[in-house]
């Protein structure tokens, strides 16, 4: 819809408003702290006036005639008794009245300077902001008042100091605000210009005499459920200044002594600064009866929880959930599990036409309590109508075309997917839905990865598209499938995981199964032609694998372990399944099937993959056990020996080191080459020894999980079966924490491998107290460093993304910014878009055999 | 001249384009000399080309993924 443009905003004065326009303003004059007469009703020249507009429903406001929602409500005023300071000009008025005259109110600047120090000043506001102009009135103005003298009059000039919050004295005689008020009325209009002051403005202003009374409509009052009324912070504050006020015009007329006056006079300037700023630092903060700090001003606008941060820049949505998730590997790939209580309020919007106009009215008739059902309606007019029991009749006799049906969420709805912090495009990716029982959002473990989720309580965000627009631009441009190749890298950021990799690997590497077996697992992964079965009593475990693959496919790739993987037409003749070839972010074998086969084939397959490996695992069985990290008694002397060897060689080296016959590294100092060589020493025993631990505990379970990239690297065995080896801090072995020792249980300046941090006991036959202890060190600090580096690198990315979010590369190839400049001439310096390569190279022989078909 | 940076391993080749080459460069990326990135009129690598305000220096370095690549830098006077 078009909207008439009436009035374009020119540009915004921001001021201070003077009595006069505060009175022109105001609806009515407040001069009575009551709020409402016996009745209940607002009292005339109360706080709750209804002149200043109306908070409860079926009253108009006396001044617009408007009913609730429709005015918006007026200012009143209140008459101060005594001028009181505006707790925000404080400062503005300290300089005023430093760099003026006491008699004659002149700019302490000798007149025929005057012009030249306006350029000046004119020239720093502009450039330098502000504060620096301020700065610089400041210094020339204490240069001419060294003399102590007016340059204009002539006469004596004293001290004028600022006692916090607001009180100024002059030669430690406290000057009342009726006497500054007094001096900023003499400041002539061409002096005020030096301070930046536009004409229309006069200092004055920044005493109150009468102060402006918000608007009830914002500050309204809540009625309590005992009836009781319980009124706004603000409006609290503005009862305590008309009540002080009230008082401390009584004492005035009734001629009160100048004391009680005074203390009067202080407690209204107390609770007028309150009203504008309860956080100023030098005052106790204005309070409840309970002592809880009213929330006056200016803490409705500052800070996180104030009007800017949390109600203008802080967005929410609607149709959105989140809640913790949790896997399940039986969805598909490009699914989420919602549960069905969310579901019911999730609503998706569907209009109604001829053909499914009995289709929606099934939701109807489930109402909003019975699922799958439907919460509101919208007819064709815009109004929406929301559906109960007392309505549902109505309803169904009134559905028609046009009108618009919210229903709850069901099977294949679009749904987008988020977790934060939302780095890539992956972050946000689009799902459809899966009702499900339960509380958690369920998705395949194989997406974690592009959300970089884990399941230790994360929680997700849930949108739901509202229109057809969206649903079409979620589910083509943002589909699970479409985004499984990474445009970082080239490969795919989903695979199998863990269990799902295990099984693979074992069905392809050892498995021999009986044929109703194979057709067990094929069928638990969703297939149900088993045509290419081969016909025979014992399946091999690769043909099993091969039934998923696509009968046209071929690859030749390589395993984990350096064996060549072959595809030949869809058939696994060699290799193994493992990460290399199956994993996320690894293997062309994923990138390749997605690049002929599409998004929605490959992501269908990985599933299957994934399943298959996981009911493999479930008939066959795998444990991992203690046992699993024994080593025969040969092999555990060789590493006896490989230790004993390294621990000899670095003793050595020390003795080396103490008589003197170390000969030192270039570069380094003799005590750093001692540390360098026994480091290297005890290194090369670990590595040694972990070798011989991996090629020795055969076909462990915790072997095959680490042969097939399950999980853990031969480091984590080696620490378990041989030797848990040197630790190090900062590249060092442990240095000193006492004097000259690493703990008080070693001689001073041992450098032996053990008084260093060398553990030469493994995980499973224990550590010694003093080893524990050196690894809790190492501990700690790994635990420390990524405590402190990830805030860091997290910034350090979104100062990057923020700079380069609007770069885009153009039709010609180059990288512009959003105002066309050119930021590099081509792409990446290659034209290549990485997604539409294979880990950032293009395979052109593979490009050369697909086209002129099969042989080399 | 006491140095030539440009004998330097590390500097890539610089060299300034002619008028014609100016006006067709101009015209095939459709820009604006204020378009494109800057090099200052005395940089020490270009000096030796006495480049004036507006002219449009050619960059060839060596690239990881290209081999070699192009860049072009508009002078200005700084």
């Amino acid at each position: 819809m078009d909207r008439q443009v009436y009035k374009k905003i020119y540009h915004i004065d921001f001021g201070v408003f003077s009595p006069k326009q505060i009175m022109d303003l105001a609806a009515a004059k407040i001069v009575t702290p009551e709020l409402y007469d016996r009745e209940g009703y607002s009292v005339d020249g109360g706080l709750m006036d209804i002149r200043l507009g109306v908070i409860d429903p079926g009253l108009r406001c006396k001044t617009c005639g408007q009913k609730l929602k429709e005015c918006p409500g007026h200012f009143g005023y209140i008459e101060l008794a005594r001028p009181t300071v505006h707790i925000k000009f404080v400062r503005q008025i300290l300089d005023l009245l430093k760099s003026t005259c006491k008699y004659c109110a002149r700019v302490i600047i000798p007149e025929n300077n005057i012009k030249r120090y306006l350029g000046v000043f004119e020239k720093i506001g502009e450039e330098e902001g502000f504060e620096a102009r301020r700065r610089k009135i400041k210094e020339v103005v204490g240069k001419y008042k060294l003399k102590e003298k007016c340059p204009h009059c002539d006469k004596k000039q004293e001290k004028i100091k600022l006692d916090k919050p607001y009180n100024y004295y002059e030669n430690e005689i406290r000057l009342s605000p009726i006497e500054v008020r007094a001096r900023l009325e003499k400041i002539q209009e061409e002096d005020l210009a030096i301070f930046g002051y536009s004409k229309s403005f006069r200092p004055e202003w920044m005493i109150l005499t009468v102060l402006q009374i918000p608007p009830v409509t914002m500050r309204p009052s809540i009625t309590l459920e005992s009836g009781e009324r319980s009124e706004d912070d603000l409006t609290h504050k503005l009862g305590d200044i008309v009540r002080i006020n009230q008082r401390l015009f009584e004492n005035i007329n009734a001629g009160a002594p100048e004391v009680i006056i005074e203390d009067l006079w202080d407690l209204l300037q107390y609770h007028v600064t309150t009203f504008f700023d309860n956080e100023v630092s030098q005052l106790p903060p204005a309070r409840h009866r309970g002592g809880q700090v009213l929330k006056t001003l200016a803490s409705r606008i500052k800070s996180k929880e104030g009007r800017l941060r949390h109600n203008l820049a802080g967005k929410r949505t609607d149709f959105s959930a989140r809640t913790v998730i949790s896997p399940d590997p039986f969805i598909d790939l490009n699914e989420v599990g919602v549960p069905q209580s969310m579901s019911m309020n999730l609503t998706v919007p569907e209009r109604v036409t001829v053909w499914n106009l009995e289709y929606l009215k099934r939701f109807v008739q489930n109402g909003p309590k019975k699922y799958p059902g439907a919460n509101y309606i919208i007819k064709p007019d815009g109004k929406r109508k929301s559906i109960t029991v007392e309505t549902q009749e109505e309803i169904l006799e009134e559905l028609e075309e046009g009108y618009m049906v919210e229903r709850h969420l069901i099977d294949g709805d679009i749904a987008l997917f988020n977790r934060q912090p939302s780095l890539h495009r992956m972050s946000m990716m689009c799902h459809l839905v899966k009702v499900l029982p339960g509380k958690t959002f369920r998705l395949n473990p194989a997406v974690c990865n592009p959300y970089n989720a884990d399941f230790d309580g994360d929680e997700m965000n849930l949108h739901i598209p509202q229109n057809e627009e969206a649903r079409a631009e979620a589910r083509i441009l943002m589909l699970v499938d479409t985004q499984i190749i990474s445009p970082r890298y080239g490969l795919s950021v989903v695979g199998c995981i863990q269990d799902a990799i295990t099984g693979n690997y074992l069905l392809t590497k050892e498995l021999v199964l009986k044929r109703s077996e194979a057709i067990d697992l094929l069928y638990n992964c969703g297939v149900n032609n088993f045509s290419r079965l081969p016909n025979k009593e014992k399946i091999d475990g690769k043909e099993v694998f091969s039934i998923l693959l696509p009968e046209d496919f071929s690859y030749i790739g390589k395993d984990k372990s350096g064996n060549e993987v072959k595809i030949v037409n869809g058939q696994l003749k060699s290799g193994y399944m493992d990460k290399a070839n199956l994993g996320q972010e690894s293997g062309l074998m994923l990138r390749n099937i997605y690049e002929a086969y599409g998004p929605a084939y490959t992501s269908d397959l990985l599933g299957k993959i994934s399943k298959l490996g996981i009911a493999v695992l479930a008939r066959r069985g795998f444990s991992i056990g203690i046992g699993d990290m024994d080593l025969p008694l040969e092999t555990k002397n060789e590493i006896k020996n490989i230790i004993k060897k390294s621990e000899d060689e670095a003793n050595s080296i020390i003795d080396d080191y103490h008589s003197g016959k170390l000969e030192p590294l270039p570069g380094r100092t003799l005590a750093e080459t001692l540390e360098v060589s026994v480091l290297g020493a005890l290194n090369r025993a670990r590595n040694k020894a972990g070798d011989i631990a991996m090629k020795q505990v055969q076909n462990s379970a915790a072997t095959t999980l680490v042969r097939c990239g399950a999980r853990g690297n031969p480091l984590n065995i080696a620490q378990m079966t041989a030797i848990v080896g040197q630790q190090a801090l900062r590249g060092k072995r442990i240095d000193h924490g006492f004097t000259g020792r690493t703990l008080s249980y070693f001689s001073k300046n041992d450098l032996s491998p053990k008084a260093r941090g060398f553990v030469k006991n493994n995980f499973k036959s224990g550590l010694t107290p003093s080893e524990f202890f050196f690894g809790a060190m190492t501990g700690r600090d790994a635990l420390m460093d990524t405590a402190l580096r990830t805030p860091k690198s997290g910034y350090l990315y979104r100062r990057l993304s923020n700079a380069m979010q609007d770069l885009k590369v153009d039709y010609d190839d180059t990288v512009r910014d959003a105002s066309g400049k050119i930021i590099q001439f081509s792409y990446g310096e290659d034209c290549l878009d990485v997604s539409k390569t294979k880990n950032g190279v293009i395979d052109v022989t593979g490009i050369i055999h697909n086209v002129i078909g099969g042989g080399k | 001249m006491a140095l030539d940076v440009n004998k330097h391993q590390l500097i890539p080749k610089h060299s300034k384009l002619t008028d014609a080459e100016r006006k067709k460069f101009l015209d095939d990326y459709k820009i604006d000399v204020k378009s494109l990135p800057k090099i200052l009129i005395d940089d020490a690598a270009i000096i030796t080309l006495k480049p004036k305000a507006g002219d449009i220096i050619k960059i060839e370095r060596k690239s990881e993924t290209a081999g070699t690549s192009v860049y072009y830098r508009a002078v200005i006077d700084g």
